[in-house]
């Protein structure tokens, strides 16, 4: 029956068939999983541990290794703001608070509207400090207007 | 006939580029959107050619488009003629010379391929001894060395990868390569493969570079239509393929081992070493495992020769290095000169200084492994063995500024934190001395037994840098060690 209502969306079993047999193709079908369905749940882990032929524990292990791969749906506006040198070097940590106090969530928090986390660069070092809204990058993010660039 | 160019890198894109491209577009003119040229201050750039000239204009917004083409040199915020711009002017660019110039993906004219096809490994492996070339991951190791024992370790099946999880912090020389001339990469590395029997490539991409991923994959598609890649590149009969694989957000991955255990589909913990990757790497095969710059140094090399390329840079540093200038400074960018060059030139000759005004107190080198320095060493010359004297490294090459507002046990704090957030949780000085660390640097911080804790953060620092199995415990001392002697007052106040 599962079968029948998944048929328009590739269920986590059917992502991880297609990338059987590419290298790294665990890692590959845990990213399209992720950005598929937001999040990889603990059902997907048994089902990708399944074709794969890992226990269960190994496919853990690699979820909670890598920050990409979450574990809990994901809000729809998603930030994220560069906490490294370059950026400190330039306002991050003023920025963070800015954008703390404009989501009302603190670092590493997350609603269910939003969540704010910390990246460690975006290789946009000499237009610091940087940020990340919904994967799109921002240079030059302590003169943005964060209503303009953050979705509500 | 005016042809406007808007570049589509990231750090154009994040500038607002993709808003001046629709202006451009609005008003008609046939639009290139190119590379970056690595004047990342000057993002979004736009560049106009008409009758034989090309200007470059800076710092554009889309209300400014119609008037950049009323009045061309005339504009405020024109750059002058792209070919006489001092900051590129003043660069020798080996490995940068096409970024920025076109569409990253239009094929450029070059032989080099074709006439490697012809040469035998042993020549092409000697091409690379001759030049120098060490790995500009941050190691700087001889790559003729590695060239030769993926060469000469017997396996079926060997392997080239491109380490492209370009994480630390200052740097983007990876991305702007991969986003404005990603055929320099792909040819690196076949060529590499031609020297060291190695038919299968994978390029490792961090995540956090979308835009770079999609001109990358467009480019390997393209490649293989064009028969540069596959089975029998340009009918030679000789085979190489190339995958794109994108990571997961994980720091440590840029660590070659961890790079491989990744690659293969696992957690990203790092291997003891021995055995290195050239003997025993992907899936236990010769691998050879370079930083991006280092195979894209390679078409120059095989091109102009590797006489050629010592003759650039000093001494054992040869070649020249893609330094990216980031932080506090009033130009940051991408900035490629022969070994040799001072970290004054860089930072105030090229920088111009801070960007808040406020004096430099400080520059970190070499990412966030790397040594924090005071503007006294300014006038070293930025060498592998000069800054190698410091107690410093070069590291993939990026340099990021401070002012005079930096609290520097506040820095230290943070490297330990990097550590204790990155840490791949293999071995116990990296896992938990990252963790000691920092609440230990929490209590210098807010001035409670200071000299007492100082004795500990030297403890475990050796500890660190003697006992982790890699660089990234091995390292982070170096920040932590070099603030604490250059700048004390900063921790006992």
């Amino acid at each position: 029956m599962a079968e029948i209502e998944s048929k328009s969306d590739a269920t986590a079993g059917e992502i991880a068939r297609q990338h059987r047999d590419r290298v790294g193709g665990v890692l590959i079908a845990l990213r399209e999983i992720v950005g598929r369905f937001g999040y990889v749940s603990r059902t997907q882990e048994h089902d990708v541990a399944d074709v794969f032929n890992l226990s269960r524990a190994e496919v853990r292990g690699i979820v909670s290794f890598y920050h990409d791969l979450k574990t809990k749906p994901q809000p729809s506006v998603r930030v994220r703001v560069c906490q490294a040198e370059a950026c400190q070097s330039v306002g991050a940590r003023e920025l963070t608070k800015r954008v703390e106090s404009h989501l009302g969530v603190k670092l590493g928090e997350m609603t269910d509207a939003v969540s704010l986390d910390a990246v460690y660069c975006l290789g946009l070092c000499a237009q610091a400090p940087s940020m990340m809204v919904n994967g799109r990058p921002l240079a030059r993010a302590d003169l943005c207007d964060l209503a303009e660039q953050i979705p509500a | 006939m005016t042809t406007a160019f808007v570049p589509l890198d990231t750090a154009a894109v994040a500038a607002g580029a993709d808003a001046v491209a629709a202006a451009v577009a609005d008003n008609g003119t046939e639009i290139v959107r190119n590379g970056s040229r690595g004047m990342c201050w000057a993002e979004p750039t736009m560049e106009i050619e008409y009758a034989g000239t090309r200007l470059a204009f800076g710092n554009v917004a889309a209300p400014d488009v119609p008037s950049i083409f009323q009045q061309h040199e005339q504009h405020a915020k024109c750059l002058g003629e792209v070919s006489e711009i001092d900051y590129l002017q003043r660069q020798t660019r080996a490995v940068f010379d096409r970024a920025g110039t076109s569409h990253p993906l239009e094929l450029p004219k070059t032989t080099v391929l074709e006439e490697c096809l012809e040469r035998d490994p042993e020549s092409l492996i000697a091409e690379i001894e001759t030049s120098g070339l060490r790995g500009r991951g941050g190691a700087g190791f001889p790559a003729h060395i590695k060239w030769r024992t993926v060469f000469d370790t017997p396996g079926e099946q060997k392997y080239i990868v491109c380490n492209a999880d370009e994480g630390d912090s200052g740097t983007f020389a990876d991305r702007i390569l991969m986003e404005g001339d990603p055929y320099r990469l792909i040819e690196g590395m076949t060529l590499a493969g031609l020297a060291t029997g190695a038919t299968k490539g994978y390029v490792y991409l961090r995540s956090e570079y979308p835009i770079a991923a999609g001109i990358f994959q467009a480019a390997l598609d393209d490649a293989y239509a064009e028969n540069l890649l596959g089975t029998d590149i340009l009918g030679s009969g000789k085979a190489f393929d190339l995958e794109l694989f994108i990571g997961a957000g994980a720091y440590i991955c840029g660590e070659e081992t961890s790079l491989l255990e990744s690659l293969e589909g696992k957690r990203g913990e790092i291997r003891v070493k021995p055995p290195v990757p050239a003997i025993s790497g992907l899936f236990g095969a010769p691998t050879l495992v370079h930083n991006v710059i280092s195979f894209a140094a390679v078409p120059a090399i095989m091109g102009n020769g590797g006489a050629w390329y010592a003759d650039l840079g000093v001494g054992r540093s040869t070649g020249t290095m893609a330094f990216q200038l980031a932080g506090n400074v009033q130009r940051g960018g991408l900035i490629e000169v022969p070994f040799g060059i001072t970290i004054d030139e860089i930072v105030n000759g090229f920088g111009g200084g801070s960007r808040s005004g406020r004096p430099i107190r400080t520059i970190q080198i070499g990412g966030p492994l790397g040594a924090y320095l005071k503007p006294e060493e300014f006038d070293t010359p930025l060498t592998y063995e000069a800054i190698a004297e410091l107690g410093a490294g070069i590291g993939h090459g990026g340099i990021v500024v401070f002012d005079d507002t930096v609290d520097l046990a506040r820095q230290a704090h943070y490297a330990f934190e990097f550590c204790e957030v990155e840490s791949c949780g293999k071995c116990t000085p990296c896992r938990l001395g990252s963790v000691r660390g920092k609440e230990t640097m929490s209590g210098i911080i807010d001035g409670r037994d200071v000299e007492q804790k100082l004795t500990i953060i030297e403890d475990l620092c050796e500890v660190m840098e003697t006992a982790s199995l890699c660089q990234m415990g091995g390292m982070t001392p170096i920040p932590v060690l070099s603030a604490i002697k250059r700048f004390p007052e900063d921790f006992r106040r």
